[in-house]
């Protein structure tokens, strides 16, 4: 068992496109936001220039909770790169807006998780050129 | 209308050796050694062919003189062939090459190999590669099913002694395995274990297709394309890959399904259906993919693919034979799309009667497959020995 932290290595790191950039600049501001459609008010990530549902273009962002429920997860043994401290635990979050998330599960030990797990999204700062604040979720009581 | 490939036949087939480093090739030279193999295969010469698929392919195109000619850049696995066979049936080429390989671009394996690991915003920074992508459609699977590691390890293990029995399989000679020794490797990206994923490796591979016409004056049995289909959600690795991702089109079709759209395609065009199939050539990133397969394709009901596998079906003389050659787990899996194709070019050997190992006796139909849940596509094709 160990506990699960999140990465400090020479990790890769976003680097921001058009579509993006208020996704990571409201990262850097405390705040997950997601794409939600004018038109149809369905949800969309990863950031889009079309609605996931009707194919609008006609999409604002607006802030999440914050707050989901683990859909799926994986436990890595071995590192994608050797920058990552194993085990690290990829997962899926279903957020409470209905749309999906792949992060990094954190706070807890790393044979603490299961589907179903509620979780909620924290932020670390790991610099770079593009002054990136990664979320990562940990688990929380209902 | 009579069936769109009517007119098309594979006639040559041919695998390079295959290794975990081949010494002194580089990817340009072993994919060419690859193309005058399958060549040779058909019993053609280079200046029989007018038309050439795939990157590598253009060299060959260029070395032999045999421009000018129709050609593709498409690379990856059976999308090509399907390309190569419309460029046929189309009047656009008679004789198609399709060849690649790779060698020398990953042998420093500190890393998870390049092509498992693509830069994206969203995932790189969480250590995502393909064995994390298809293990978190896998753990949902066992979530909704009950599915279990043993039933994965049952079809590694199936799969690793087809490789241990085949003299040419990069892994020959490394086994037998037991479920138990898939269990007991240690943990990659839970639930899987190291020998319920796929390998890295070199090697080259190619085929030539032509006009059915003059297929049978040529050198081996021709085999036809009786149905074929590709599935595709999006980018391979670069959002998340959620089992219920669904499409506006098709809600009925989930991701968690890549490929029944597919296959149902190559079964309508062929007039057939699963039970028709007596080599199921399944592409074999990870275990799972082949429990998931079998439900995708229809050969068993959803969520009882863990159950199918286990019921005797997958082995050596059993109903639906798995990955003969040992796969990309134990045969080879040289890179970015090598592998892709090698599910082709084995239906192929298995329809001819001329595989080395695990001869599937008196095969009449293959259905050949590529991708996977993980990577949100599945290409599906059906080979047969009869002209459709």
């Amino acid at each position: 068992m160990s506990m699960l932290t999140p990465q400090v290595g020479d990790i890769p790191l976003p680097d921001p496109g058009p579509i993006s950039t208020p996704y990571w600049q409201g990262c850097r501001e405390g705040v997950l936001r997601y794409q939600r459609c004018l038109d149809c008010g369905a949800p969309t990530h990863t950031p889009a220039l079309l609605c996931a549902a009707c194919a609008s273009m006609n999409l604002e962002w607006v802030d999440s909770s914050g707050r989901g429920e683990i859909y799926s997860w994986t436990r890595v043994w071995r590192p994608v790169t050797p920058a990552f401290i194993t085990p690290y635990v990829p997962i899926i979050v279903t957020m409470e807006e209905g749309w999906s998330i792949l992060s990094n599960l954190v706070g807890c030990e790393d044979n603490a998780v299961s589907i179903g797990q509620l979780v909620e999204v924290e932020f670390h700062h790991t610099g770079g050129p593009n002054d990136i604040w990664l979320p990562y979720f940990h688990p929380r009581s209902p | 209308m009579g069936h769109p490939f009517r007119d098309v036949a594979i006639v040559g087939v041919f695998n390079t050796k295959q290794a975990r480093v081949l010494e002194g090739y580089d990817s340009q030279t072993i994919a060419l050694e690859a193309a005058l193999g399958a060549v040779a295969d058909a019993g053609l010469e280079p200046r029989d062919i007018d038309g050439v698929v795939g990157g590598i392919a253009s060299n060959f195109l260029y070395q032999s003189r045999i421009g000018p000619a129709w050609r593709s850049m498409s690379a990856l696995g059976i999308p090509a062939v399907i390309e190569g066979a419309m460029a046929i049936a189309c009047g656009l080429a008679n004789t198609v090459l399709i060849a690649t390989g790779e060698a020398g671009s990953y042998r420093q394996h500190a890393s998870t190999a390049p092509w498992t690991r693509p830069t994206n915003e969203f995932v790189a920074a969480y250590g995502m590669f393909t064995a994390a992508e298809f293990a978190l459609m896998a753990r949902r699977h066992m979530h909704m099913y009950g599915t279990t590691p043993e039933s994965m390890a049952h079809v590694a293990a199936t799969i690793r002694n087809n490789g241990h029995v085949n003299p040419q399989a990069v892994y020959s000679g490394r086994g037998p395995f037991t479920a138990d020794d898939v269990l007991n490797s240690r943990m990659v990206a839970d639930p899987f274990h190291l020998l319920d994923c796929a390998m890295t490796s070199e090697g080259g591979t190619a085929l030539v297709l032509t006009h059915a016409d003059r297929a049978g004056d040529l050198a081996k049995t021709p085999v036809h394309l009786l149905g074929g289909g590709t599935d595709h959600y999006g980018p391979s690795y670069q959002h998340p890959p959620v089992w219920d991702l669904g499409g506006v089109r098709r809600p009925d079709l989930i991701a968690g399904h890549v490929g029944r759209r597919a296959a149902e395609e190559a079964f309508a065009s062929a007039g057939l259906g699963p039970s028709d199939v007596d080599v199921c050539e399944f592409y074999d990133p990870f275990s799972f993919e082949l429990i998931r397969q079998f439900e995708a394709y229809g050969f068993c009901g959803e969520g009882e693919g863990g159950d199918y596998v286990m019921s005797g079906v997958i082995e050596p003389g059993g109903r639906h034979p798995i990955t003969t050659d040992g796969g990309t787990m134990s045969f080879s899996h040289g890179g970015a799309s090598v592998q892709l194709f090698q599910r082709v070019i084995r239906g192929v050997q298995q329809l001819r009667g001329e595989c080395i190992s695990s001869q599937v006796a008196n095969a009449e139909v293959a259905m050949c497959t590529g991708g996977g849940s993980g990577a949100l596509f599945t290409d599906v094709l059906l080979l047969g020995k009869d002209r459709p």
